[in-house]
């Protein structure tokens, strides 16, 4: 019986190691055959943000990984509108996470849901382990 | 209940630590079994032998190192985490061609798949700090 895993990240991808560590987590725990979800609230919106570059503070970028998470059938990728908003951010600053859908001849599908906090409240609680970074 | 924790903060600098020891103690205390505690980002901190806090204050790792004779616990600390801050045990030690390590006797490292592990068989994950 597979659990429902939901990673909440809160932080944004650089200043604090969370962001980092918690994808570490997300990539291992794809192979455990579990139903993995991902939120992104608070600064944790700032993650999937397109065109970073971390060349000024000499850190790796590891802002790719987040496309590839398809690939590790990792496709259920919430972001909350509000947080989006209270920061002046729109779904065309973030990156576009497709994955491919093996039932439907490898169909390109998004993995982004944007929904309302109140929405996010009722996925959370549908969820049976919830992780948070 | 089964109950697993996973402690996100280091020793002495966030409170989490100290929670996580005080949570473990009650849920004992109450007959629930701890599954495992999984010690990741600076959580693996309170795994190491070497600190010295002051005499007149708690000592975290000694407390879970007592917690983990007496009642057997799983006490894992994340590779990947432990790696990047310097939090090696003997066989790492000598793996990674170092000249010293310092995990404590009653904790064992492994990687992060214990963690996920934990969240399956676990009826609650609770997490520390982050």
């Amino acid at each position: 019986m597979s659990k429902k895993f939901m990673y909440i990240n809160r932080k944004a991808p650089y200043g604090t190691i969370y962001a980092l560590e918690s994808l570490e987590v997300v990539l291992i725990g794809a192979a455990f055959d579990q139903d993995v979800s991902l939120a992104f609230i608070g600064d944790g919106v700032y993650q999937l943000t397109k065109g970073q570059n971390t060349k000024g503070i000499g850190q790796k970028s590891f802002s790719p990984v987040y496309m590839a998470l398809g690939d590790y059938d990792v496709n259920k990728i919430y972001v909350e509108k509000e947080s989006l908003e209270e920061r002046g951010l729109t779904l065309d600053d973030l990156q576009h996470l497709v994955w491919e859908d093996e039932d439907e001849d490898y169909a390109e599908k998004d993995s982004i849901r944007l929904v309302s906090r109140s929405e996010l409240s009722d996925v959370l609680d549908d969820q049976d382990v919830v992780l948070s970074f | 209940m089964k109950i697993a924790l996973q402690i996100n903060e280091g020793p002495y600098q966030h409170q989490a630590a100290d929670s996580a020891i005080q949570f473990t103690k009650a849920a004992l205390a109450r007959g629930h079994e701890i599954y495992r505690v999984f010690f990741y980002h600076d959580g693996v901190n309170n795994a190491t032998r070497l600190a010295i806090p002051p005499q007149d204050d708690r000592n975290i790792t000694e407390q879970w190192i007592a917690l983990q004779k007496e009642h057997n616990l799983d006490l894992v600390v994340c590779i990947a985490a432990a790696q990047r801050r310097g939090m090696i045990d003997e066989d790492e030690m000598k793996r990674q061609g170092k000249d010293a390590n310092n995990i404590a006797e009653g904790f064992r490292i492994s990687g992060l798949g214990q963690l996920i592990d934990a969240g399956i068989e676990a009826d609650r994950l609770i997490v520390f700090g982050a």
